[in-house]
């Protein structure tokens, strides 16, 4: 099938891409019992014959020999890929892979991408091009980063910009982290803003995370755990902040949690398009249908369930739990409340046993408290695919294009304006080569202007009161 | 005559996969209900429509299967050959990798033009195995991508390539809350273009479908391939092999030419909807007796109520009486909700067909003025029983069945338009606001036409 290619920069980008990469394993084990190299494989990982040491030509088909992931992982500190080469994943990675350097950008973004953008450029072609290379076909390119820092943020956007120039036919989906309330970078306002302009240029979709809402999330699986009903165990591998079961890690360290959900995240997000079902929804869809205009592609996105429970059979009524959640606010991966504000599309993807009759019926029953824009009273995109996620009988990811994502957007102009005002901190991102101070300006009014479209949207729910009338027929 | 089916996209290769099943199982059947003379006869007709005989030992469905991605394409093959019963041949297939993400323009101007040559070196070659080709028979839904925008193209290649040939479309209209949230921009785009190269596009809406599954199959969770199986079972009620009133003693060998003659006099009127009766749980049809007269009144009834099936019929909707002045569109006269034909057709299979009286469909009073009676309605019967169902009756309308649902995607399409949301999706592959306003311009026209009957 045509392939996504998960890049994953700086250190954030990194933790995420490492959970990633184990929990793909782990999914593709638990539904590929005869160590066969097939379709849905190959869509993450290559197939290496290694047996006589080294690198083996790819095999295509027949037996699984070393499975190697499709991806790059760039970073410009050591550490975070230096785990990861050396942890139970290593033999997943080869050094063709990885682009890395020492220093670190020093929370800068501009360190990031004008000064290592321009120093790794060709590097970094070559080793997408090598890349690329193995892969039959290339749908889409996950670029997984934060927004707060220096190299995630700032090499991240460089690397976005040069995936449009380098492959302009290929999908560029971003897996945003945004900075928390209690950032500790003094300067992730400005990072977040200047990359902000970038994922408004050049980005086909961004989905933005926010730590709190994982914290929040972690917190509440926490709670489930310890002190919820008596009697009901919860399958731990079915967590979807669990690395439990999976194919390699076999210590958890703090954050894995929480990047265990946008872990999983991409793998609801791909398994239409690996796995088989009655209604395919591949990535190139996604695009198309919830992004009505080409800046507004931010889609707030949420995974139902959190966790199964052990001793369950589900009943439809729990089956219905599960649509209702996905639109709650403790459910979406960024603080924001989709029900009370505008949605301008909303796609629901379900893997399991689930069929087209409970979709239409909880989109039936949903519908009357959600608020659509006047010309997509209807927009829901649907898909099925039949494989659940490990340890579910089902699930489901939605993913709406709503203006409730407008006060993360909001709040991110005021911190960057407090800054600002002030000139606090510009020095050190105007000394690097090619930043001047419109970069500045360019990046802010970037974001005013998405803003003020997401406030017009709010004023006029979208449209005219009155239907457009329809062409006439002479008869 | 043979039939070469064209299954496009994932929902024409899910939908085909089933018709194939349908008609296979139903041959096999040993509810045929009539001669053993009777039943080879059918046998053989239908082998020769859909069927070819290679040197494998079950039957090779006459189809090409066409989708650009790789997935569904697999899965129908595979399941088609466990079967044991009939299969695809191997080579009569095409897939690419990426799919068309649900845009038409993909599909069309994209995929289309690429891809044109090895597909049709595919359907040459399936159309060269036959003795004599009657027609193709494409089956796609309008909503997503590849069914609707390349098979739109892929029509359009066919009716170059084959003048001659029959060409009918069965087109899937989705729900209407949404599968795909441009469901109403590909379905308007696909219209249109079909309505130049085609024949006749012969619809089933899915919302209906979901109904009969819910209502009279008595199916609780239903899933798509519930809905497949019912529409392959209505399809199949037309295509397997019938005596017309021309065909004399043996099965009419020209079932797309007898179709097209008999229900789309004129290329301005092509929507041909469909109604099956009865319908039901296989498990309940040992315990059900149904009478002609009842089932043709349940049919002429949906006929002219615009029934979508048999529950729920409004009989209060009569046809105006004949002789009181004919009622312009503009007349308060003209019954609100009567639905005018232009030409019907009734399919009867099953026990004691030769006897039943159809006098109630010949009524001028049902149509439109330009035919004679005579012309306007047709029926085609068999005494050999359909798919376990002891009688069965089956509607093809070319009348105003379509008109508000047709109204309905044209209108949501027009709204969006409106607003100009999603069309940067389409002028990146090179369809333009212009080609927009020409399918709608084109739809207006249909709509105009259907609602001045």
């Amino acid at each position: 099938s045509c392939l996504s290619l998960p890049l994953a920069v700086g250190q954030c980008g990194n933790q995420v891409g490492c959970r990633f990469w184990d929990l793909a394993l782990r999914e593709h084990a638990a539904v590929n019992k005869k160590g066969i190299y097939d379709e849905a494989l190959s869509s993450f990982f290559r197939n290496v014959d290694t047996r006589s040491g080294g690198d083996g030509p790819d095999i295509y088909k027949g037996k699984i020999y070393s499975l190697k992931a499709r991806a790059l992982l760039i970073d410009m500190e050591e550490g975070v890929v230096n785990e990861i080469l050396q942890g139970p994943l290593r033999d997943v990675f080869d050094s063709k892979q990885l682009i890395t350097d020492v220093s670190g950008s020093g929370n800068n973004w501009a360190v990031g991408h004008k000064l290592y953008g321009y120093q790794y450029r060709e590097n970094i072609v070559e080793k997408l091009r090598k890349t690329a290379e193995h892969c039959d076909c290339l749908q889409c390119f996950f670029i997984i980063h934060s927004m707060g820092g220096g190299t995630g943020s700032g090499l991240g956007t460089f690397v976005l910009n040069l995936l449009e120039d380098e492959f302009p036919e290929v999908y560029r989906f971003v897996t945003s982290v945004y900075p928390s309330g209690e950032d500790d970078v003094i300067t992730s306002p400005y990072n977040s803003v200047l990359a902000m302009k970038e994922l408004n240029e050049h980005a086909d979709c961004v989905l933005p995370i926010e730590n709190e809402s994982l914290f929040d999330i972690v917190n509440k699986i926490h709670q489930m755990i310890n002190f919820g009903k008596l009697g009901s165990t919860v399958k731990q591998n079915s967590l979807v902040t669990s690395s439990a079961g999976s194919a390699k890690t076999v210590q958890e360290k703090p954050f894995d949690a929480m990047n265990n959900i946008v872990a999983n995240l991409l793998l609801n997000l791909t398994s239409s398009a690996r796995f088989e079902g009655s209604l395919n929804m591949d990535l190139n869809e996604i695009s198309m249908n919830l992004v009505p205009f080409p800046r507004l592609h931010y889609l707030v996105s949420s995974l139902t369930p959190l966790y199964t429970l052990a001793d369950v059979n589900v009943p439809s009524r729990r089956l219905d739990q599960m649509f209702s959640d996905a639109f709650s606010r403790d459910h979406q991966l960024i603080q924001a409340d989709p029900k009370h504000s505008l949605y301008l599309a909303c796609a629901l993807l379900v893997r399991g046993n689930v069929q087209v009759s409970d979709l239409r019926r909880n989109i039936e029953r949903l519908k009357p408290s959600l608020h659509f824009v006047s010309w997509n009273q209807e927009g829901w995109k649907t898909g099925l695919c039949s494989v659940p996620p490990v340890g579910h009988s089902h699930s489901l990811l939605a993913l709406a294009n709503n203006t409730c994502v407008k006060p993360t957007f909001i709040e991110l102009k005021d911190k960057f304006m407090k800054l600002y005002k002030k000139k606090a901190h510009l020095h050190h991102y105007l000394h690097i080569d090619g930043m001047e101070q419109s970069c500045f300006s360019e990046a802010i009014s970037s974001l005013s202007d998405l803003i003020e479209e997401y406030n017009e949207l709010d004023a006029t729910k979208g449209g005219p009161r009155i239907d457009p009338s329809r062409l006439q027929i002479a008869v | 005559m043979s039939i070469v089916t064209v299954q496009l996209g994932q929902c024409g290769n899910q939908i085909g996969h089933e018709v194939f099943n349908a008609i296979c199982s139903d041959v096999r059947g040993t509810h045929g209900l009539c001669s053993k003379k009777e039943n080879e006869s059918y046998h053989d007709v239908c082998k020769e429509r859909f069927f070819s005989e290679e040197e494998s030992e079950v039957p090779v469905a006459r189809a090409v299967l066409v989708d650009m991605e790789p997935k569904v394409i697999s899965q129908t093959l595979s399941i088609a050959t466990r079967s044991g019963y009939w299969k695809y041949d191997d080579r009569s297939h095409f897939c690419q990798k990426q799919g068309s993400g649900n845009n038409w323009a993909n599909g069309y101007s994209v995929h289309g033009p690429r891809h044109k040559e090895v597909i049709m070196n595919l359907v040459q070659k399936e159309a060269e195995k036959c003795d004599r080709l009657s027609g193709f028979f494409t089956i796609m839904s309008m909503a997503g991508g590849t069914g609707s925008g390349l098979g739109a193209f892929v029509t359009q290649c066919l009716r170059d390539a084959f003048p001659a040939s029959f060409i009918l479309n069965h087109v899937i209209w989705p729900y209407s809350t949404g599968e795909v949230i441009v469901q109403n921009y590909n379905s308007v785009l696909t219209l249109s273009h079909l309505y130049q190269s085609s024949d006749a596009l012969l619809v089933h809406e899915n919302d209906v479908i979901h109904k009969i599954c819910a209502q009279l199959m008595n199916i609780k969770q239903i899933s798509f391939t519930d809905v497949n199986q019912v529409i392959a079972h209505q399809l199949g009620s037309i295509f397997q092999p019938t005596y017309t009133a021309e065909s004399g003693l043996h099965y009419s060998r020209n079932p797309l030419g007898d179709l097209m003659e008999t229900l789309v006099p004129h290329p301005e009127f092509k929507m041909l909807g469909l109604r099956n009766i009865p319908q039901m749980p296989e498990n309940s049809l040992a315990y059900s007796i149904f009478s002609w007269p009842g089932l043709i009144k349940h049919l002429r009834q949906m006929l002219i109520a615009n029934a979508k099936m048999e529950e729920g019929i409004d009989w209060q909707v009569r046809p105006p009486r004949l002789g009181s002045s004919i009622p312009s569109s503009h007349s308060t006269n003209k019954l609100p909700h009567f639905n005018t034909s232009i030409a019907n057709l009734v399919i009867l299979r099953g026990k004691d067909t030769h006897s039943v009286d159809l006098g109630s469909f010949r009524d001028p009073s049902l149509y439109t003025s330009w035919l004679s009676p005579q012309d306007a309605f047709k029926a085609w019967k068999t005494p050999r029983a359909f798919n376990k169902y002891e009688k069965s009756a089956t509607l093809v309308s070319n009348s105003q069945f379509l008109l508000k649902p047709l109204d309905n995607v044209v209108g949501k399409a027009w709204n969006m338009f409106a607003s100009k949301a999603y069309i940067h999706q389409y002028t990146k592959f090179g369809i333009e606001e212009e080609d927009f306003l020409d399918s709608f311009t084109a739809l207006e026209q249909v709509i105009s036409s259907y609602t001045i009957l």
